[in-house]
């Protein structure tokens, strides 16, 4: 505790130092002369942490397994960032020099953030569309004569084998292979589910902002009484409700879930078309149009839609990633996703266990940490996507 | 003048705005000089650089906007290489800002008062207590009413013209020596607009504060300026002492300026009797909720007529539109099409009814879907109403393009975005004649505007109403615009019809109190106009002080 006050005071000084050589021996340029203390300080603190990244980095790599174990995750988030932000960087390149002149101009105008939402976003669907092209077993295979709980990195020494280089499930099933179908299960029926949220929550949320009156009410405190009660304990109240219902009605439970995720999810989506709704019907372009006699339909889909796309494509991306992480969490719960059917969520659930030897076996404490590493991604993804794309519609506005 | 050293000295000054990827030239070096106590008229389009170098003066610029080159001198500092510290002196205290919109730059949260002292206080030049009192002084000397008590009032609490004056007295609490008003009576009423321009004179001059007025209006800049500057695109046309650029302009730009309040249509033949009317309104009462808006509204338009329809805003002016087009069904009286009556609810009326009543808009932005090229904007009446459609459609919608005097294969894949207020506002024309109607409304259609720009749109209107015989209903507040284009006027007041008739009767004496009260304080061209008001009427009897009398 003394050492970190004693840290922070430490580079208070250096900040004050750093600040006063600068105006010196620019002579004063603009560029230190106005420099606020913050800022100085921000530098020298940014400056600290990434020295201190680097110095974890090389205790990472160091010969004593004792020293290397405890930064082994550090060392991985490092490499991963840097290899990420190097192919998302190459992806820009590439998508600046070929393709069209619209998405070339779009690709020069883009973030690194974006583009690697971009990429990773891509990678996902390619795995997840070519599923069985790309996974080398069955997700529900139980390979004959492999052990189970094979430790991921492929190294014989560690307890790896190079032919399951993910290393294999406690009841000895290719990890790997298990991934790249849960990407197939979890993302498509994610995407399913908040269509189906869109396409409800969007045609109500429009009707309720243009038509307004007695059926804005019945829909808005209809909206209000569902978003009272709290999402993930509703969703599972009525989950266990459905477990029961599935088998009776011979419907998959999976359909079930799509269903009420997507209900409980077009709650919100209704409150975002309704507003943004209401902003466009006031607008003189709407009032022309209803003056001209036009019906319902071309008033929402030809003179409303166009103008709420952009805000309804950015939540439909912080949505779906709501949605993916209910759908994971209920899998975790045991309510969602049904095995043998390959699911990130109960993958994290069933390998869980191995997150206790993190401190001195971290490769055996990977196995779990590689299916929430595959949500966490795609969540990061998809928001800097969405992030992107709101800032150039806000920047349309001006 | 004397040698004493300018005040503001602006040399060769280049402004660059970044659009996409690329920086586009706003002010392509321009020179500024302003003595201590002048005021200079900066005037020109939108987007000749009014403001951009207005800001320029303080230092400043806007976001994605950059000083290229030159040179800014506020007494002797150089304000571009000045340090943050010496800036943030000197802006509130010595030079102050006294934006377009005061509504939008006061903070809703906190009283007028508590604003007031921010700065004083901030900049160590008065404590709290003696600068609360600065303040009251100064709403007394700007004529606001109980200048006592205002200052504990919220923004939204006074209307738009005291909050134009107490920004003016906010601007003047460290009294700088310079203030650069940003088009500060643009968004009032001319009765309203006329208190604002006498408080602002009265203090700049009373304080022998500098100033750098920005408007577009040329007859507010002649009562308020010493000198004139004439902005085009970026460049200076030409500056002039007031009355030598009133009298004597020298470059063909600015004669055109001048010029355009010459247009003025001859005079029709009467009306016959017994003509059925296009529109005929008739006893209508109309309200909002609970809230009566109109009181017992009456007038008739004629086919190939222009009825131009004046008041304050809230006199009812808008009002009457909607009842017309059936947006908000009156409550009594009714609305007569060719003499026959049509449904209060425009959802009852047929298609063809709702297609003889068009409607032209005040803020073409609004007006046109952003997401629509011109073309689809245009070709949905001609096809909603006419059933035409493919190669026919195509070749109406170039017609009425052609029409409107803009080329079908330059325009017609545009998006509105991609086009200039005039342009948008002659589409706002075109898809209300697609529909091929009789009667027309236009709802301020040229305030929005540009005075070169609003005499092409009143040019063109007039034009099309010679050719297809329409009728005009004007909404306007700018009684310029009603000797430009009107035969008939009815002004409003409070929901009521005060006075109508004639336009050459209407412009002559004698006038009902409240339309002589609205011609009066229409800004003229003549420097000295607000001077000689203000002897004739007294500081008190002028604009809404006035209209309270009533």
């Amino acid at each position: 505790m003394i050492w970190f006050v004693a840290a922070l005071l430490g580079m208070a000084a250096i900040a004050w130092v750093f600040r006063f050589a600068g105006q010196t021996v620019t002579g004063n340029a603009p560029r230190f002369r106005d420099m606020p203390y913050g800022v100085a300080y921000g530098y020298v603190l940014g400056t600290v942490v990434v020295l201190w990244l680097a110095w974890a980095y090389m205790q990472g790599l160091s010969e004593d397994t004792a020293i290397a174990n405890k930064f082994f995750f550090l060392r991985i988030a490092i490499e991963g960032f840097i290899i990420f932000a190097i192919a998302a960087w190459l992806f820009r390149i590439l998508g600046r020099t070929i393709g069209t002149a619209w998405s070339r101009k779009m690709f020069r105008s883009m973030p690194l953030t974006a583009s690697f939402g971009i990429l990773t976003i891509l990678i996902y669907a390619i795995l997840a569309i070519f599923a069985p092209a790309f996974a080398p077993y069955g997700q529900e295979q139980i390979i004959p004569g492999v052990a189970a709980n094979i430790v991921p990195g492929g190294d014989v020494a560690l307890g790896g084998n190079p032919d399951f280089p993910l290393g294999t499930d406690q009841i000895g099933r290719d990890i790997m292979s298990r991934l790249i179908y849960g990407a197939q299960n979890t993302v498509g029926i994610a995407f399913a589910t908040t269509l189906l949220a869109f396409l409800l929550g969007g045609t109500f949320g429009f009707l309720a902002a243009t038509l307004g009156g007695w059926l804005d009410q019945i829909l808005s405190r209809l909206v209000d009484v569902l978003m009272a009660i709290p999402s993930l304990i509703f969703a599972l109240l009525l989950m266990t409700i459905a477990s029961v219902w599935a088998p009776q009605l011979g419907i998959p439970l999976t359909v079930f879930m799509v269903l009420i995720i997507a209900v409980i999810d077009s709650t919100r989506v209704f409150r975002l078309a309704r507003a943004v709704g209401q902003n466009i019907v006031v607008m003189d372009y709407i009032e022309a149009a209803k003056l001209r006699g036009e019906g319902l339909g071309y008033l929402v889909f030809k003179e409303i839609l166009p103008n709420a796309t952009a805000p309804l494509l950015a939540e439909f991306g912080l949505r779906f990633c709501f949605v993916f992480l209910t759908i994971a969490a209920l899998s975790f719960l045991g309510v969602g996703i049904q095995p043998p059917l390959a699911d990130w969520g109960t993958m994290v659930r069933d390998l869980g266990g191995f997150v206790n030897y993190a401190q001195f076996a971290p490769l055996a404490a990977t196995a779990p940490l590689l299916a929430a590493g595959a949500i966490a991604l795609l969540t990061v993804a998809v928001n800097f996507v969405v992030d992107w794309m709101l800032h150039k519609s806000s920047g349309l506005k001006e | 003048m004397t040698d004493e050293p300018p005040l503001v000295k602006i040399r060769g000054i280049k402004l660059e705005g970044r659009s996409d990827e690329t920086w586009n030239p706003i002010i392509n070096g321009v020179d500024l000089t302003l003595a201590r106590g002048e005021v200079l008229g900066l005037i020109g389009e939108s987007g000749a650089g009014k403001s951009t170098l207005g800001l320029a003066a303080m230092g400043y610029t806007r976001d994605g906007v950059r000083i290229s080159d030159g040179t800014v001198e506020f007494d002797g500092i150089d304000l571009l290489t000045a340090s943050a510290a010496i800036k943030r002196d000197l802006l509130g205290k010595r030079i102050a800002y006294v934006a377009q919109s005061a509504a939008a730059s006061f903070n809703p949260a906190h009283k007028l008062m508590e604003q007031h002292v921010e700065g004083p206080v901030q900049h160590g030049v008065n404590d709290r207590g003696s600068s609360e009192e600065d303040g009251i002084e100064l709403y007394r000397k700007l004529r606001l009413p109980n200048p006592d008590e205002i200052g504990f009032r919220y923004p939204h609490q006074v209307s738009g013209g005291q909050l134009q004056r107490a920004m003016t007295a906010m601007a003047m609490s460290c009294r700088p020596d310079l203030i650069i008003f940003d088009e500060p009576t643009t968004a009032l009423d001319v009765t309203t607009q006329i208190e604002v321009l006498a408080s602002i004179r009265d203090i700049v001059e009373q304080y022998n504060t500098a100033a750098i007025y920005i408007t577009h209006d040329l007859a507010v800049v002649a009562q308020m300026a010493d000198r004139i500057k004439v902005l085009l695109k970026g460049d200076e046309v030409e500056t002039a002492d007031t009355r030598t650029m009133l009298s004597a302009p020298t470059q063909e730009y600015t004669k055109s300026l001048w010029a355009v309040r010459s247009f003025e249509r001859p005079k029709k033949p009467a009306v016959s009797t017994g003509a059925v009317p296009v529109i005929s309104v008739q006893n209508v009462d109309a309200a909002y909720g609970k809230v009566p808006v109109l009181y017992d509204v009456s007038f008739d338009m004629h086919s190939g007529r222009t009825v131009a329809v004046v008041g304050e805003s809230g006199s009812g002016k808008s009002t009457t539109a909607r009842c017309i087009t059936g947006l908000l069904p009156p409550t009594a009286g009714q609305i007569m099409l060719d003499g026959e009556v049509l449904p209060a609810d425009y959802r009852k009326r047929s298609k063809d009814q709702l297609r003889q009543v068009q409607m032209i808009y005040q803020m073409a932005d609004t007006a046109l879907n952003p997401r629509m090229s011109i073309g689809q904007i245009i070709a949905r009446p001609v096809q909603f109403y006419l059933g035409l459609t493919g190669a026919e459609k195509r070749k109406r919608v170039d017609a009425l393009l052609e029409e409107i005097e803009l080329e079908p294969t330059e325009y017609y894949n545009r998006l509105p975005s991609e086009l200039s207020g005039g342009q948008k506002q002659r589409i706002g024309i075109a898809r209300a004649l697609a529909a091929e109607p009789k009667f027309i409304i236009c709802d301020e259609v040229t305030s929005a505007l540009d005075q070169l720009v609003a005499e092409g749109i009143l040019r063109l209107l007039a034009r099309l109403q010679d050719q297809l015989s329409l009728s005009y209903m004007f909404i306007t507040h700018d009684l310029a615009t009603v000797r430009a284009i009107a035969d008939e006027v009815v002004v409003m007041k409070d929901g009521r019809v005060i006075e109508q008739g004639d336009k050459d009767e209407m412009f002559r004496p004698p006038h009902h109190a409240y339309t002589d009260l609205l011609l009066s304080s229409v800004p003229e061209m003549d420097p000295d106009w607000l001077s000689n008001l203000l002897a004739e009427r007294g500081v008190d009897n002028i604009g809404d002080a006035a209209v309270d009398k009533m």
